[in-house]
């Protein structure tokens, strides 16, 4: 069952128009990765999706509603949660409040969420009353997803999680993706592709503002020329 | 109880009894100042610090407590019923024009924000001047005031009381999740909307408290003077509260505090020295030097400054390096501050 539609979307980002047509489907229970070369608009897209950059035209659907319209703090509270790429967490609140900022609800639900993310990232749990300042680039990024979980998402909309981390903590955060599998759907922008097709289920490639292609991953895998054309990797 | 609330305790104590054990008459009035503007570097604070938001027009609050305590003292009766009225009147005046403010601004970004705030407090200034019938214009209005706040002791202790219960206030408030999602607000506005919250909503909200607050050290500064005029709503107003809240250490509770005293002290004898030598007749020279120096070498201010120190010596105590590439905790928060005053808007 499809959770988000993307239709044929435009962007701009001031002058510029990054966005020409961006279509693709996010189902349920999988992880759909956006591919494409650096300013492909990836990271717009996603932008996009939460409202921090406006569509200029098109229809995004989150559960058969058009959320195009709707301001970022409306999107997320439907249940969309957002990891940008950049592992900014709030520096100057401990991981704890981190974590609580996000929480809106106080129901058993949310505190259930809140126990699942320490055991899926033990770190967290040992560094609960540290200053988000004082974490590393990993420690940042596992907060940075845990922090967009607790909030009640259905959706988890992610961005670059490996970019800038040691290959181990790529892994952490990889496995911890593929948990997360279960209980949400998630959208992943990736350009580390054996991290990319190693938990992502199906693909759509992004060149120029535009879907170009599209498929189950194992395809991709499959499929070099492709790779090298769109991509650049054998 | 922590060492720095058994320092503060001790502290308070202390200021308690400091009009017992002297009594020099202009210390007691300095010290009242710096308590009064104090309160007021607090207010700024829980916009500035906690919010990151950057207003140019905060002593159009300052202003309003001053001239309604100043208008009500004058034109009724110096009681308490009617300094109790002044007081109402003060909090829901600041609370509506706060508000008022907040919806027009506060969707604006940083420079456009305080550009606004700024020329607002401006009408205020030339409304105080102009309608001379109520105001006496420039020429302000001398008031009697309660017997009560006559006796400076007495109102040296009040003084200290409102310091001590705006403290409690900021520290409960800040330490709530509202303050925490403030913070959070300070540090990325962006991020904070991203999990669902209007922000917009929570900007206000510190606007209204803060203008409140700022309103009451607006009353207990013209009771303190007897006598209010224009000057209560100029710039100088504003631009004290912000070199006190950079000075003692922006986004930390004792910091505006700690600045109200530095400034409220340096005043004091840098116009003291001008006996000494004419050079410190242009004391406000020097004063801008001291500014400069301080927020070239200490960003953070002073407390913060001292904090990062501590955090330092800790670490080493401890024998545990710094893992790489990581900040302080205040540089982050002085790079927060950086992103502010540049109006990064950030994802």
């Amino acid at each position: 069952m499809s959770l988000l539609k993307v239709h044929n979307i435009d962007t701009n980002i001031d002058q510029y128009h990054i966005l020409q047509g961006v279509s693709f489907e996010a189902n349920q229970g999988e992880v759909t990765v956006l591919l494409g070369r650096n300013g492909a608009g990836k990271t717009t897209t996603l932008r996009s999706i939460m409202g921090l950059n406006p569509v200029r035209s098109g229809t995004i659907s989150f559960k058969n509603k058009e959320i195009q319209t709707m301001a970022t703090h409306n999107i997320a509270n439907e249940g969309i949660g957002y990891v940008p790429e950049d592992q900014r967490i709030f520096s100057g609140l401990t991981v704890e409040e981190n974590l609580k900022v996000a929480m809106k609800k106080k129901d058993e639900q949310t505190q259930k969420r809140f126990e699942y993310v320490l055991v899926l990232f033990p770190d967290l749990k040992k560094l609960l009353y540290k200053k988000g300042g004082y974490l590393s680039g990993g420690q940042k990024q596992m907060l940075s997803i845990a922090r967009a979980y607790v909030n009640n998402c259905e959706l988890l909309l992610i961005d670059e999680p490996s970019k800038g981390l040691a290959p181990i903590i790529v892994e952490k955060v990889m496995e911890s993706i593929l948990d997360m599998k279960d209980k949400t759907t998630v959208v992943l922008v990736e350009q580390n592709f054996i991290m990319a097709s190693s938990i992502g289920d199906k693909f759509y490639i992004l060149d120029d503002g535009k879907t170009v292609r599209n498929g189950k991953m194992r395809e991709l895998k499959e499929d070099e020329a492709l790779r090298r054309q769109y991509l650049g990797i054998a | 109880m922590n060492k720095s609330t058994i320092a503060l305790i001790v502290l308070v104590i202390g200021l308690i009894l400091l009009p017992f054990i002297q009594d020099s008459r202009s210390i007691l009035i300095l010290m009242t100042q710096i308590f009064i503007l104090g309160v007021f570097a607090m207010s700024y604070n829980l916009l500035l610090g906690y919010t990151g938001i950057i207003s140019f027009g905060h002593a159009m609050f300052f202003g309003i407590g001053a001239y309604s305590i100043g208008l009500i003292m004058r034109y009724y009766e110096p009681t308490y019923l009617y300094f109790l009225f002044a007081v109402v009147t003060t909090l829901i005046l600041t609370a509506i024009v706060s508000y008022l403010v907040g919806l027009l601004t506060l969707r604006l970004h940083s420079h456009f924000f305080a550009m606004f705030t700024f020329a607002i407090a401006g009408l205020f200034l030339v409304a105080a001047e102009k309608w001379r019938s109520l105001t006496l214009g420039n020429d302000g209005i001398t008031f009697k005031i309660p017997d009560f706040f006559k006796d400076r002791v007495i109102f040296y202790l009040l003084s200290l009381g409102l310091l001590v219960l705006a403290y409690l206030f900021f520290r409960r408030f800040t330490q709530s999740p509202f303050g925490k999602v403030l913070q959070a607000i300070r540090e990325n506005e962006k991020r904070v909307e991203s999990l669902g919250y209007r922000v917009f909503h929570y900007k206000i909200i510190a606007n209204v408290i803060s203008g409140m607050i700022a309103g009451l050290a607006g009353i207990f500064y013209a009771v303190s003077l007897r006598f209010v005029n224009t000057s209560v709503f100029s710039t100088e107003i504003t631009l004290d509260a912000l070199m006190m809240t950079i000075i003692g250490g922006v986004g930390t509770l004792f910091g505006p505090i700690l600045g109200s005293a530095i400034v409220q002290f340096a005043q004091y004898s840098l116009m003291d020295l001008a006996k000494v030598h004419w050079i410190f007749e242009r004391w406000v020279i020097l004063f801008g030097i001291i500014y400069i120096v301080v927020v070239m070498f200490f960003p953070s201010g002073i407390v913060g400054t001292v904090k990062t120190w501590f955090t330092r010596r800790n670490k080493q105590i401890l024998g545990k390096k710094k893992p790489e590439g990581k900040k302080s905790m205040e540089s982050s928060k002085a790079d927060a501050m950086k992103n502010i005053l540049k109006g990064e808007v950030d994802g």
